[in-house]
């Protein structure tokens, strides 16, 4: 079913971000309670059931807080970051204890090439989550950056990131 | 011996995130200003919390507590980066200015004077 | 092992404490101690198994979620100077006049409490 981006309100979809809530939901209490009787999984459906309930009416369950149509990109995704993250922690471990490039920190600005909100902040708390580089600003469509050595901010330049995040974010 | 292979591979984990985690406290104290303290603090709470959260899961084996750990990782991979980013913008809006090493030309970017 | 996980992160704290207290910008300090929040979540996650006593996770896991909300009070206190609704954070724009980041309050304290 093609995603309405631009509100996220279309009529399956708001269906789908609902599920998605009650399922998420759900899950937390099985796992956080630990018993299955038949008396605590009512007493959870019912909890469910008035929190979803509160959810809708307060119209915080949109394609932003449960962004399901992003599907099976996401996990993909965050495989290939987990593999940055480990490569530019090892980066900073050496810069830290001396043996590596020496901190030169510098301050660049960045375009992102997503077209959504939801895109430019997962591509900002991205470059937040990889250590070296941290987003300051994200503001009028330019992402402020602080980089711990020149070789991390060279390598956010090059804009593999921003196109993963932008494949992420789904073809037109 | 697939005890032994996850046990093995949990001492691992746990012995690498510890190493990350002090790495990162290290960095704490030698990295020279505010800005540059946030990539070391990065550090620990990216691989030291997820490698030995990793590893204690690794102990627990497939049941309930790795899944209560694995919740606890999900939580700290969502907030980490906003409560950085948070920490981070205010104190450029407060006016900490980095410390940049560039060699000729001014830095690209720079904190606005005083809103 | 898990003895020595747990030294590690206790030495992770003292770290971040010595840091803590040393400054010299608020941000310093706020930093030192949201990175020892989430080390004491590790340290609770970790002792628990250490002792045998998996329940303890529910606590690291209550703990982990304070951090993130303690942490952002926090900033946003010292952004706005209140706590209140959004609307009356809009009337407020400016925020606090920046100290110098570099004034180093923490030494200047002599010792004022040996009146008696």
């Amino acid at each position: 079913m093609p995603p309405d981006k631009s509100t996220g309100r279309g009529g399956s979809d708001a269906v789908l971000h609902a599920i998605s809530l009650t399922a998420v939901l759900f899950g937390t209490w099985l796992l956080l309670s630990g018993y299955f009787t038949a008396l605590l999984i009512s007493l959870g459906v019912l909890s469910l059931a008035v929190s979803v309930g509160i959810a809708l009416r307060m119209d915080v369950v949109d394609h932003e807080s449960h962004p399901v149509h992003l599907t099976w990109r996401i996990p993909t995704y965050w495989i290939w970051l987990l593999a940055q993250i480990i490569k530019s922690n090892f980066d900073v471990a050496r810069t830290i204890l001396g043996i590596g490039d020496p901190p030169t920190p510098n301050v660049v600005t960045v375009q992102p090439s997503q077209r959504t909100e939801l895109g430019q902040v997962i591509y900002a708390n991205s470059i937040t989550l990889t250590p070296g580089t941290i987003s300051v600003e994200l503001e009028n469509g330019e992402i402020t950056v602080h980089a711990l050595t020149r070789g991390s901010a060279d390598d956010l330049r090059t804009g593999v990131m921003d196109g993963r995040v932008s494949k992420l974010e789904g073809g037109a | 011996m697939m005890e032994g292979v996850l046990e093995v591979l949990a001492w691992g984990l746990l012995g690498t995130g510890a190493v990350f985690s002090v790495i990162g406290g290290i960095g704490m104290l030698r990295l020279p200003d505010f800005y540059t303290r946030m990539h070391a603090a990065g550090v620990t709470d990216t691989m030291g919390a997820w490698l030995i959260l990793a590893g204690l899961a690794c102990l627990a084996g497939l049941t309930l507590v790795s899944a209560k750990l694995a919740l606890i990782l999900f939580f700290l991979f969502m907030t980490g980066p906003t409560a950085t980013h948070a920490l981070v913008k205010t104190a450029w809006y407060a006016g900490v200015k980095p410390l940049t090493t560039e060699a000729s030309g001014q830095p690209e970017g720079t904190p606005p004077s005083n809103p | 092992m898990l003895a020595f996980v747990t030294l590690a992160i206790l030495l992770t704290m003292a770290l971040a404490l010595i840091r803590a207290l040393r400054g010299p910008t608020v941000f310093d300090r706020i930093l030192a101690v949201s990175m020892v929040s989430t080390k004491t979540t590790l340290l609770i996650a970790a002792l628990g198994f250490l002792f045998g006593r998996p329940d303890f996770l529910d606590i690291a896991l209550l703990y982990a979620l304070i951090n993130f909300v303690g942490a952002i009070a926090v900033l946003k206190f010292y952004k706005y100077g209140s706590l209140g609704l959004a609307s009356h954070l809009e009337a407020v724009p400016a925020p606090p006049e920046s100290e110098p980041p570099a004034a180093g309050e923490h030494g200047a304290k002599p010792g004022e409490g040996s009146a008696g």
